[in-house]
């Protein structure tokens, strides 16, 4: 199954083109959904509304070299190994993330270049489509499940869904349908496979087409919102907050931060 | 005085929900981010400026005695133990202060509430608060004022 390419198999009952167009729809309805995102919450505004204010409280200037140098870093380390959080959460994080990533980029490959009966699927391609999904099930429903805010600090069950999951949840149920729908297209259990292509099709409009009313485009928000952050720093206004203190470890009692779980 | 949340710098980890003592700095359900649901009962503790490791938790002042340009930020460095404030008055001038964190671990002084048992309804309906009357160094029920020792004058 995890050697199979799902696309191609599907192109002798759906058209390769309507694949294609289907994705393409997907990419529209993603830039649609952040754009009236971003004209609603009007959070770019005050965004750049802020870092202006912040360049007043400036008692450094920074090089433009050294912004780049900032850039950079806060790419390689805020963005790419998502350091902002800790532990647990930074792991499901990056399973999630990248697992997303790769999910995305072979469905793209695949459906674009190896979508005909006829074509054949270098197997890396469906492996890594395979690997990707279930990366977002491990690091989603770990998530979903312990890691979530409402569940571990707020004592919510598990099973409690709001608004704010419509991304997290879009996302692992659309990979969950996936590889079951790709075993199950795999293992030629007709009726059942087409049931949960159907909820795949569907899965995947509501991660999509839920942009405004998830958190989808956090991805695009949060990278911003830590150049930012780091910018500040350097140039000494760093939202007025204090330096930090030249103290050796341990100056006073101290204590160690605690996982927020004392409900 | 009372709490708000940047949400730029928010990562929602939970943090200000846990250690609020009023029970107001909870997570939003649209935007998963942490708010205070409540500003009015906000006590300016600063537990949740000081416990957030964004730093995303500011107070903002009363305009009355606290005027616009102000500003209080605080910083706890748990590695180092210390945590500074920084005080901006409205003409710009700037005090730095640094302290010790004298902070206790929870559960030593802290009572861990998710380990005791959920009180009964009597409990909860009764006029006792938490850890009464124990906790008031009395074995009996709450003291109570007998009507002939008011003042004079004081009726109810």
């Amino acid at each position: 199954m995890i050697t199979i390419n799902p696309f191609s198999q599907l192109s002798e009952f759906i058209p390769s083109i309507a694949m294609q167009i289907f994705v393409v729809v997907m990419i529209v309805l993603v830039v649609a959904g952040t754009v009236i995102d971003m004209i609603h919450k009007k959070n770019v505004k005050y965004f750049f509304e802020n870092a202006k204010k912040a360049k007043k409280q400036a008692t450094r200037t920074v090089s433009a070299g050294k912004k780049v140098s900032i850039v950079i870093k806060t790419v390689a380390s805020d963005v790419l190994t998502t350091s902002e959080l800790g532990g647990k959460r930074r792991l499901a994080h990056l399973l999630g993330m990248y697992g997303t990533i790769i999910f995305w980029i072979t469905s793209a490959i695949m459906i674009f270049n190896y979508s005909t009966p006829e074509s054949v699927t270098p197997s890396i391609l469906p492996l890594l489509w395979h690997l990707g999904a279930i990366m977002i099930c491990l690091g989603g429903y770990w998530f979903w499940i312990f890691l979530r805010v409402d569940v571990l600090a707020e004592g919510n069950p598990w099973y409690r869904v709001i608004k704010a999951d419509l991304f997290v949840l879009s996302l692992v149920v659309t990979a969950t349908f996936g590889l079951v729908w790709s075993y199950l297209q795999a293992a030629g259990i007709s009726g059942w496979d087409t049931l949960f292509l159907v909820l795949f099709i569907l899965s995947n409009l509501v991660l999509f087409g839920g942009v405004y009313w998830s958190k989808f485009a956090h991805m695009f928000y949060k990278p911003g919102a830590a150049i930012q952050k780091h910018l500040a720093e350097a140039d000494g206004s760093n939202e007025n907050l204090p330096a930090p203190t030249d103290k050796p470890k341990q100056f006073g009692l101290g204590i160690n931060r605690e996982a927020p779980k004392h409900y | 005085m009372s709490t708000f949340v940047y949400m730029t710098r928010c990562d929602g980890c939970g943090h200000c929900v846990d250690i609020c003592p009023s029970d107001i700095m909870h997570i939003d359900e649209t935007i998963r981010r942490a708010v205070n649901i409540e500003p009015n009962f906000c006590w300016e503790c600063y537990a949740c400026v000081k416990a957030c490791p964004q730093n995303a938790i500011d107070v903002r002042g009363y305009a009355d005695f606290a005027p616009m340009g102000h500003s209080v930020r605080v910083l706890r460095e748990e590695e180092k133990g210390t945590i500074s404030w920084k005080i901006k008055f409205r003409n710009g001038k700037v005090k730095d202060f640094v302290s010790p964190i004298t902070t206790k671990p929870w559960g030593k002084y802290i009572p861990k509430l998710a380990e005791l048992e959920i009180p009964s309804k009597e409990a909860l309906d009764s006029q006792l608060l938490y850890a009464e009357p124990k906790g008031l160094n009395i074995d009996t029920e709450l003291p109570e004022m007998k009507k002939e020792r008011f003042k004079q004058g004081v009726y109810y």
